[in-house]
């Protein structure tokens, strides 16, 4: 008996001790989630936190900010990660106080990141934005003070199949009554004569301000004639079968792939299409701007591209090398070198020669430079709620039964 | 014999440690440690509750009174707003939308997954040559990662080039090109159906389990008193196995209630927001427009739906046990 009892005691002991063990891997994961593996870093070393995780952009992007680290005398830590999951890393960081000395972010979400005040002001730290374009700036001014400088962007414009369209004896269109009967006479079989992004996210909203902005329209009231107007256009071109009803399912990487199968004469799209769009053997493309409401009219659109910031770390010391090497990454050098590999342009304007010369298909997207406009510059940090407006509008006229009128009234009042 | 007794008292209850026969000297001694070990026991467990349901819980629920913002992130500020979240997305647009969609949703996919579920699980339950190679092959929609699947679903049901409106324009007599994901009108029914695709593997292996607990004896018994076919089924296959029946519902409308990817992946809540549920709409509020209080209101009041249904199945698990 006593011998039994000692027996079942000890293996008691084995069981807690087990029972013991098993909570560790618990309590370690809760560490792990909170705390980050990432240290401030030595003294010497900047770390450097963006999205540019593939080629051309993963290659450039590196050379220019290791050679900008060689310049500012500091060691570089560089982590790029998945585009969609940066603004959460950043919020993860921000919460845990392990921001990075030099942040990139897409421009429409600098101001939002500025007002929550994780952001250090760049004219502070001494950098000079001198010679960007006007919009470009507006983007990442938050309340006055410029927490970000972009050195390259890119926009949108329309594509077109030069075989095509010499076949059916169509110039390129360059109003919306040319835009809508050249859709209509390229519209044949199976090919559409025209194809834009209408999908229900910011994208949708992207491929739009084009037409909402060079008729007048305006984000801060989108109950209005002037964006009627450019919704009614793209109604007409969808109910008139040049555009498939599909493209309120349609990521630009949809139209880009209509186009390329040939689906599409004519395409809303930008120039990080480009790589893709060579490698289509027999295709021949051109490139003009948006149509506009009337001849002689303006294209007004928006512009992508993202900006470097300096976040709030605390390090006085490390905030300015950073923001020596922001400053050194929107060199004109180094503004050339990366629009030729990417597919961008700069955002300063007496650059542009240098790069179209290069590259003639970049033309019609430097010319636009100086008339960008910002998706944040009226309403900042506001901007999600209007762009969810938009896109909510542009779908309910489309297929979802409503007049534009009636759409943008009910998006607009929420 | 000696083995039996020692293993059964070990760490189960401490009214059978004493029946060991310890002797009584060491009696308190001895009890303490089997309460250690049996508090030992339960930690893992309930570290992991709490760290891994209740914390998330609590603090949504939270969030749902709060304005949680990017701003929160930095300043760690989140102020107080009482209800102002609740009635902010209840009075939005496209609220009582969503609420539909969501029971339309979840009712349309149920009733689907579960009909073919069954009839499938019936069918293998008949034994023939590669019923179990087919079986596993069902299983195929539970392997294939859901971004994968959607995105295949979303070529096939493409308007102009689609699979599918290639089979159905290849129909003599038939010009029919439906805009399966892009009219308002089908694109709810589309996404629901592949839903069902997606959810019958889980029915039917539930379902099969059940019957295979079926004892053959209860057919021999119903065959000789005439009871076949149809009738077996109403009176034997039915009844004996109502209490899976009643899991697989009830499990099955707390999973669809919050289905997500399979929306995102396919329509996005689009087009017109016709497919837009409950979560669909809490994970737009809370990652795209980063208006993280207004998407935790949404969560809980999706919460507070499934907790329904979650005590409906406990309730019946319970009076399941107790019979």
């Amino acid at each position: 008996m006593a011998r039994q009892t000692a027996r079942s005691s000890a293996r008691r002991g084995t069981r807690a001790g087990l029972a013991a063990l098993l909570v560790l891997p618990l309590a370690l994961g809760a560490c792990g989630g909170g705390g980050g593996s990432t240290s401030s870093g030595s003294s010497d070393t900047l770390r450097v936190l963006d999205y540019y995780n593939s080629d051309p952009n993963k290659t450039l992007w590196n050379d220019a900010i290791m050679a900008c680290g060689k310049t500012v005398g500091m060691k570089i830590s560089r982590e790029s990660v998945p585009g969609e999951t940066l603004i959460q890393k950043v919020l993860q960081q921000s919460s845990s106080k392990t921001l990075p000395d030099v942040l990139m972010l897409d421009n429409p979400d600098v101001q939002q990141i500025a007002a929550s005040g994780a952001l250090a002001p760049l004219d502070d730290l001494g950098v000079d934005s001198s010679g960007v374009a006007e919009g470009v700036l507006s983007a990442s001014t938050y309340e006055g003070k410029l927490y970000g400088l972009q050195p390259v962007t890119n926009t949108i414009a329309l594509f077109y199949n030069k075989k095509v369209l010499e076949a059916a004896g169509v110039t390129p269109p360059t109003t919306w009554d040319e835009l809508k009967t050249a859709s209509a006479k390229l519209t044949q079989g199976e090919q559409y004569g025209f194809a834009m992004s209408n999908v229900n996210t910011y994208e949708g909203t992207w491929q739009f301000l084009p037409f909402m902005w060079s008729n007048g329209g305006d984000e801060k009231n989108i109950d209005t004639p002037q964006t009627a107007q450019a919704l009614q256009l793209v109604k007409d071109l969808l109910d008139s079968k040049s555009l498939s009803q599909s493209s309120v399912n349609w990521t630009q990487a949809d139209v880009a792939d209509q186009f390329t199968a040939g689906k599409a004469a004519m395409m809303i799209n930008g120039p990080w299409n480009f790589g893709t769009l060579d490698k289509v053997s027999g295709l021949e493309y051109g490139i003009v701007p948006i149509p506009v409401p009337q001849a002689g009219g303006k294209t007004v659109s928006p512009f992508g591209g993202e900006a470097w910031t300096v976040p709030q770390t605390g390090d006085k010391d490390k905030q300015k090398k950073a923001a020596e090497l922001v400053q050194c990454l929107n060199s004109d050098e180094n503004e050339v070198k990366i629009s030729l590999g990417t597919g961008t342009v700069p955002t300063k304007p007496a650059l542009a020669d240098q790069v179209t010369s290069q590259n003639p298909n970049l033309k019609a997207f430097a010319d636009q430079v100086p008339d960008l406009r910002a998706r944040t510059g009226e309403l900042g940090a506001d901007w999600p709620k209007a762009a969810t407006k938009i896109y909510t509008a542009v779908q309910n006229a489309l297929v979802g039964g409503m007049t534009p009128e009636d759409a943008l009234k009910q998006a607009q009042n929420g | 014999m000696a083995d039996a007794s020692v293993s059964s008292s070990v760490g189960v209850t401490s009214r059978t440690a004493p029946s060991a026969g310890a002797p009584t000297g060491r009696g308190s001694g001895h009890k303490l440690r089997t309460r250690l070990v049996e508090v030992a026991f339960v930690v893992p467990a309930v570290v992991y509750l709490v760290l891994f349901f209740g914390y998330p819980v609590v603090k949504n629920v939270l969030m749902g009174f709060q304005a949680y913002t990017t701003k929160t992130f930095y300043t760690g500020e989140a102020p107080w707003v009482g209800l102002a979240n609740y009635s902010a997305v209840v009075g939005n647009a496209i609220f009582d939308r969503t609420l539909w969609n969501t029971l339309f949703f979840t009712a349309g996919s149920i009733v689907g997954q579960f009909a073919l579920g069954l009839a499938i699980a019936l069918f293998f339950h008949k034994r023939f040559a590669l019923s179990g190679v087919l079986r596993s092959l069902i299983l195929l929609p539970w392997l294939i990662p859901m971004i994968a699947g959607t995105a295949v679903w979303r070529w096939i049901l493409d308007t102009d080039n689609g699979a599918l409106n290639r089979i159905l324009s290849a129909v003599p007599g038939l010009d029919l090109h439906p805009n399966w994901l892009t009219s308002p009108q089908l694109a709810l029914v589309a996404v629901i159906g592949v839903n069902i695709w997606l959810g019958i593997p889980f029915n039917m292996t539930i379902l099969y389990g059940g019957l295979q607990e079926i004892p053959e004896e209860l057919y021999e018994a119903g065959a000789l008193d005439g009871a076949t076919g149809w009738r077996a089924f109403r009176h034997i296959t039915w009844p004996m196995l109502r209490p899976v029946v009643t899991v697989v519902l009830v499990l099955g409308v707390v999973y669809t209630l919050k289905v997500l990817d399979v929306i995102l992946g396919l329509t996005n809540g689009g087009p017109a927001n016709s497919t837009q549920t409950i979560s669909t709409f809490s994970y737009d509020m809370s990652f795209r427009q980063f208006d993280f209080g207004q998407g935790a209101a949404l969560g809980n009041i999706l919460i507070l739906i499934s907790l329904v249904f979650a005590v409906v199945y406990l309730r019946i698990n319970r009076k399941a046990v107790d019979e």
